[in-house]
């Protein structure tokens, strides 16, 4: 029988099938690991006298509550808010103990957990990953099974390299057509996501395919299966192609030589075979698609940046009239607001959606010469210390620097604003994150998620601005 | 995990949808290792003002909602972030059980592994449950897991579905890591016929 792609990867993980008394027990070929969401596991694994099984299959790394402030004169960075630290000092403590590799704050391997899997050649396809991070979906993009998990179920990885799963249902997201230029991968995914909403995906693990996805880098195809998430897809997932191996080839953690080959061979079997079935299927047109913005609380609140913020007395379903009315409130603004030209106090380019270096070159490519207005305070928050490094190699910390913006050290930073880095109350904020939740940014804050084109476009003109109308001129010059 | 029995509680009506996991417990107050004493930041942006003096319209604030057990949330309640600090801060702030029309994942398994029961009604209910939850603060439900039922003030009881295995647990106060550690044998035969695909501390 033909076989989708997850399926493929699904069955080569069961320890023990699913029957109608308990869920199936699944293998974890890698378990990502970060200081918010493990200490409570440690803790349970050492109440109970357990090891960590497989040391070999997990990484730690510190991301969310780390500050991205300069480093001093010894070259640290210092961690001033004395909670984060004891946090931070523990993670050091419990992969000590129990022989957990881990990435320290600052050293030359360091960054946004999803950012340094792929990175260092750890995400592979065919994988099952597991961190105890909603965006674990963005290992997908490799045709890997990569899903979220919570503190308890982070304890039952690290203790026994399993987890208790229920088999999701399946949706294929087929994206066709080819993307106009200053539309990106971070387009689609909030087309998409405005599509279906945010519970849209409950229940299922996404496939992305057609043309659109295929045409992508690995960085854009991160961003696409990143965001599964804020459609209700624990795990979204693209078929590994050409493009995949080319990408993880070389990588330090990738297979060499002869194993590379059989690697490969192997992976050229995953793709879902033609007249394999899905439970449910959802289609987009890319050659329509222009650039996404965000202007409620939630992603699923989204719209072509050209159109206008819908009005709340044209929504039929009740509950869903409520959530927009309120959703307008906090953001303060008006039904049939057209947010072209809204002034806004802060550009945030970062975050495990948009912060790997081909979003820093696009950004960097489109501010060179020009600079962030005086309003706005841009801040550039490279996901990881590789990607800094890479960035300042190719003198895109100079261009970011003379326009203006902040060049920070890697982390989550205000895509969560645990670490300090924060809007203030009422502020509004272009950001390249993920989520656009209340307060998300900072308490108060107000955020329109949006690409990294549609946000330099913005901070150069210190007003939502359609980033099309920025290459345009570039042409025409 | 102590057993999860039958309880008769009220209800504290959220009817928002979409309820994230930035709501129910927000980012700064992660920066903990341990999980106690989140009760008190649970919904904190919207219970409080920012001189943190509790705001009077929001219903956990209301005296009337004191000791509500039952939180009953909009359509897709949990959804955002795997943050097991959203069912902790729940059962802080004293609830045993959360009803929505449906539940995100990665919420939906959190709870369950904490004894935090969600339950699933169908639309007509979630709405009638609001009503009642509105118009009489003092309006009991039982909730009742081993017939996977609810009784509503009229006697009127409606199902709710649950797996059977996390239902089994729930009932035992069995903890499913014990169960994963008892399947030794299984996982070391995986191991021996599937290579390592990575291995990290190389
Ligand atoms: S960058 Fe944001 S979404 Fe990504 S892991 Fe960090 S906090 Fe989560």
């Amino acid at each position: 029988m033909p076989k989708t792609l997850f399926e493929k990867v699904w069955e080569n993980h069961i320890v023990k099938p699913q029957t109608a008394d308990t869920p199936a027990v699944l293998y974890i070929d890698l378990h990502l690991v970060h200081e918010v969401t493990s200490p409570q596991a440690f803790t349970l694994l050492r109440e109970r006298g357990l090891k960590v099984r497989r040391p070999d299959k997990t990484l730690a790394t510190m991301d969310h509550s780390t500050p991205t402030t300069p480093r001093n004169a010894d070259g640290i960075i210092p961690v001033l808010d004395t909670q984060a630290a004891f946090q931070l000092d523990f993670l050091t403590k419990n992969c000590q103990e129990f022989g957990v590799p881990l990435y320290s704050l600052g050293t030359e391997n360091q960054g946004i957990v999803h950012v340094i899997g792929p990175e260092q050649g750890f995400t592979q396809p065919g994988m099952t990953i597991v961190c105890g991070d909603s965006h674990t979906s963005t290992h997908g993009a490799f045709g890997a099974l990569a899903f979220g998990i919570g503190t308890s179920e982070v304890a039952h990885v690290l203790a026994t390299q399993c987890l208790l799963q229920n088999k999701p249902k399946t949706m294929a997201i087929r994206v066709d057509g080819r993307l106009q230029d200053g539309v990106t991968a971070k387009d689609i995914i909030l087309a998409v996501i405005a599509k279906i909403g945010v519970g849209g995906g409950t229940g299922y693990v996404f496939e992305y395919m057609g043309e659109a996805i295929r045409s992508l880098n690995m960085e854009g195809r991160m961003t696409i299966c990143n965001m599964s998430i804020e459609g209700g897809a624990r795990a979204g997932m693209i078929a590994p192609d050409e493009t995949t191996f080319e990408y993880i080839a070389g990588r330090p953690a990738a297979p060499k030589g002869e194993a590379w080959e059989r690697a490969v061979a192997d992976w050229r079997q995953l793709p879902s075979d033609d007249g394999a079935v899905f439970d449910a299927e959802v289609s987009l047109d890319a050659n329509t698609l222009v650039p996404m913005i965000t202007y409620g609380t939630n992603p699923g609140m989204g719209m072509a940046i050209t159109d206008r913020v819908p009005d709340p007395d044209s929504v039929k379903d009740i509950s869903e009239r409520i959530a927009l009315d309120k959703a307008l409130r906090y953001m303060d603004l008006q039904p049939g607001q057209s947010l072209i030209g809204k002034p806004i106090h802060v550009v945030f380019l970062g975050s495990c959606t948009n912060s790997r270096i081909s979003d820093l070159r696009q950004a960097a490519k489109l501010l060179r010469g020009r600079r962030v207005a005086d309003n706005v305070r841009m801040m550039v928050v490279p996901g990881s210390q590789r990607v800094k490094a890479q960035a300042e190699a190719e003198g895109l910390d100079r261009i970011f620097k003379e326009a203006g913006a902040e060049w920070r050290e890697a982390g989550c930073s205000m895509c969560i604003a645990m670490n300090g880095d924060q809007l203030k109350p009422g502020e509004y904020a272009v950001s390249t994150s993920n989520r656009n939740f209340e307060g998300r940014q900072g308490k108060g804050g107000r955020t329109f998620l949006a690409s990294p084109l549609t946000a330099v476009a913005t901070a150069i003109n210190g007003v939502i601005t359609d980033p099309r109308e920025m290459l345009e001129r570039e042409v025409a010059y | 995990m102590k057993p999860f029995k039958a309880f008769s509680g009220t209800l504290a009506p959220l009817p928002i949808n979409d309820i994230d996991t930035d709501q129910i417990i927000p980012a700064r107050f992660l920066k903990v290792t341990d999980k106690n004493g989140l009760g008190e930041a649970c919904f904190s942006d919207w219970r409080y003002e920012s001189d943190g003096t509790p705001k009077s319209d929001f219903v956990l604030n209301k005296p009337e909602y004191k000791g509500a057990t039952i939180l009953i949330g909009g359509n897709n309640f949990g959804c955002g972030s795997s943050r097991e600090h959203a069912p902790w801060a729940l059962m802080g702030a004293g609830f045993k059980a959360v009803i929505s029309t449906y539940f995100a994942d990665i919420f939906r398994n959190n709870a369950l592994k904490n004894g935090l029961l969600p339950i699933v009604v169908d639309e007509e209910t979630h709405r009638q449950l609001i009503s009642l939850a509105q118009e009489d603060p003092q309006t009991q439900i039982k909730v009742d897991l081993e017939a996977q039922m609810i009784t509503l003030p009229d006697g009127r009881t409606v199902e709710f579905p649950i797996d059977g295995f996390s239902k089994y647990c729930l009932l035992n106060g069995v903890d499913q890591l014990g169960y994963l550690l008892s399947l030794e044998d299984a996982i070391v035969e995986y191991e021996s016929t599937h290579p390592a695909r990575v291995n990290t501390t190389q």
